[in-house]
This record gives structure tokens, sequence and C-alpha cells, in this order.
């Protein structure tokens, strides 16, 4: 079932990436980690459906955010990053998905791993988290090209600073900040090892990101003695544009 | 570890074209595999989309469990390789 979804906010997370925030009158209310799918259709019929993975907590106004990262070949994202304007209107599907979800029920540690564009599902945890007022301990590994593609950068560091039971690491993979004690590179298994909550805590972990680096965490936490029961994977890749 | 050894998504994304078809949440449905008996989530199925249509994949041994393709306002579903797909409400 398709719902009308009307821009109501845009705002730049960095040079290619925009959250776009949507009011849907009818939406029955999501679930931290769910997506939507969105559908454009051009003038001559021609549609194209994207997944998108909800960025904002669950909320009572009926709003979702997305953010949407420019793909330079893409044929979606261009649209959303760049030319879509409060008051547009686009149809959306949801909320889907019932398995990549955090309920503020949950009161274990919780391990989140974000490659990229991965860390949107992982932010509406986190926010959903602080919304519920929930004390769950959670850590987050945050992979990332370089601290300029950094997303919800200023909000994330705020949480840290607040709650000392919210704690973050970063990685960067292509330039890091001034003297930064890990030179830039892909996760590895000693990363994983050290960032990450001990596995005799049973924390439950949420791996987001493209599908090469899902399997290259999700096994570092199985080296690291994290139960595969225990890991929650969401994948996306260059074969759907997704997110 | 070039991009083609992982060019395939899981089964979140499937999930909204199969709400089309199923009611309950199918993420969190687990499925048997029909050729190696594994259980799992149907969100840890391996996804190929770049075809007609989407074939999610058995994590395990890769057997396909399920096909869905969409024409107009006809949706085509091939559950044969799973054995049984146990759906709960949330």
């Amino acid at each position: 079932m398709w719902r009308i979804g009307t821009v109501v906010a845009l705002q730049s997370e960095t040079a290619t990436a925009r959250t776009i925030r949507f009011q849907v009158p009818d939406w029955p209310g999501h679930v931290a980690g769910q997506h939507v799918d969105a559908r454009l259709t051009a003038a001559d019929g021609y549609s194209a459906v994207r997944s998108y993975s909800i960025a904002s907590a669950p909320n009572t106004n009926r709003q979702i955010d997305i953010t949407v990262e420019r793909l330079p070949d893409g044929e979606v994202s261009p649209y959303l990053t760049k030319e879509v304007m409060v008051g547009d209107q686009l149809e959306l599907r949801g909320p889907i998905g019932g398995w990549f979800v955090w309920r503020p029920e949950q009161t274990e540690p919780i391990q989140l791993i974000a490659g990229g564009s991965g860390i949107v599902p992982l932010m509406s945890m986190i926010r959903s988290r602080a919304a519920a007022g929930s004390t769950a301990p959670f850590r987050l590994l945050y992979s990332v090209r370089e601290p300029k593609a950094v997303w919800y950068s200023n909000e994330l560091q705020g949480l840290t600073e607040q709650d000392p039971s919210f704690g973050i690491t970063y990685a960067y993979t292509r330039a890091t900040p001034k003297d930064w004690p890990r030179p830039p590179g892909r996760i590895d298994a000693d990363l994983v090892a050290k960032a990450t909550w001990p596995s005799s805590l049973g924390s439950t972990c949420y791996v987001c990101g493209p599908t090469s680096f899902v399997e290259s965490a999700a096994s570092f936490l199985t080296a690291s003695g994290n139960s595969p029961d225990r890991i929650r994977t969401e994948r996306f890749g260059p074969t759907g544009d997704r997110k | 570890m070039s991009s083609d050894t992982y060019n395939y998504l899981d089964g979140n994304a499937a999930a909204g074209e199969l709400s089309r078809v199923f009611a309950m949440d199918v993420t969190a449905a687990q499925g048997r595999c029909a050729n190696c008996g594994a259980i799992r989530r149907f969100a840890e199925a391996h996804l190929y989309i770049r075809g007609p249509g989407v074939v999610a994949r058995c994590p395990e041994c890769q057997h396909v469990l399920l096909r869905l393709a969409s024409f107009g306002e006809s949706v085509f579903l091939d559950v044969k390789g799973l054995t049984y797909l146990r759906l709960d409400a949330t």
C-alpha cells in the first residue's frame, strides 16, 4: 500500500548527502531500524522504487526522516539530494521489516556497526534510545571514508558527551583527523575486538553497510566470540541503489 | 574481495515487494531450506535483484529459496525452495 508523503524539511548532512523529512498523514508509526520504499513516477509513467532506512526515532507526529547519498550514476538519488523541494510529494510504502529493529524494551548491551551510509537505521536506534530515556548501554563502531563524510556528526558528539553509557569509535578508511592513532584502513579483527562489547556480555549486534563490509564485520564479531544468532545484519550495495 | 563476490543484498531488501503478498512481516519469518534443512530468518537470505525478478538464496548452501517477479498487476511467487515459512504476528 502506497501512502503520500509530503516533504516538510530538508537538511544537508555532507556535500553529497541530504536528509529529507516527510509528513505522512496516515503513517502507522515505525520501530527503529525499519525502512521505507519510495516510488518516483515520471510524466511518461516510468517508475522507480528504492528502499531507504528511516533515520528518525519513532514519534507521534507522523513524520519520518530519510538520509540519501547522491550516487554518481543513480537514477533516483540525484533527484532526492538536489532537486526535491519542500512541498513536493512522493509515494512511500512502509514501514517495512521486523527483524533488523531495536525496541526500547531491550535492556541488553547493544553493539552497532555502520559502514558509510549504513549509519542511518542505527541512528534511528540511537535516537529511539535517547527519546525513550533508555539506559541500555550502546556502542557504535562507525567506519567512514573521512571525517567530513560523517553523518549526524554534531548530534552524535553531543550524545556521547551527555551520556556515559553511549560510546563511539570512528574508523576512517581514506583520511583521518590529525594525529589519529590508527592509520586509514578498513576495519579489521583487532579493531572490532577492541571497539566492541566483550562477547561475555551477550550483547545484540546490528551491522549495516555495503555487503562486503557487513560480511567482514559479522565475521570479525563471531571471531571475537559473539554468537551468530546475536548478530543482525542489513546489506545494501551497488546492486540496489539502496539507502 | 572483489565487488562481484558480494553481488547480493539480503531478505530485508525484498520485504517491500513481499508486503504486497504477505500481511505479516516476512523479514523476521523463519524459513527452512528444502535443500540443506537450515532454518534461518528470511532477512538473512542472500538476495539477488539484478534479474527481471528477485531471487532469494539460502545463506548456508545457496539453494534457491524463493523467486518473485511482478508484471503489471500480477505477482509470480515460487517458494518451492522452502519446506516451510513460519510467520509470527508482531
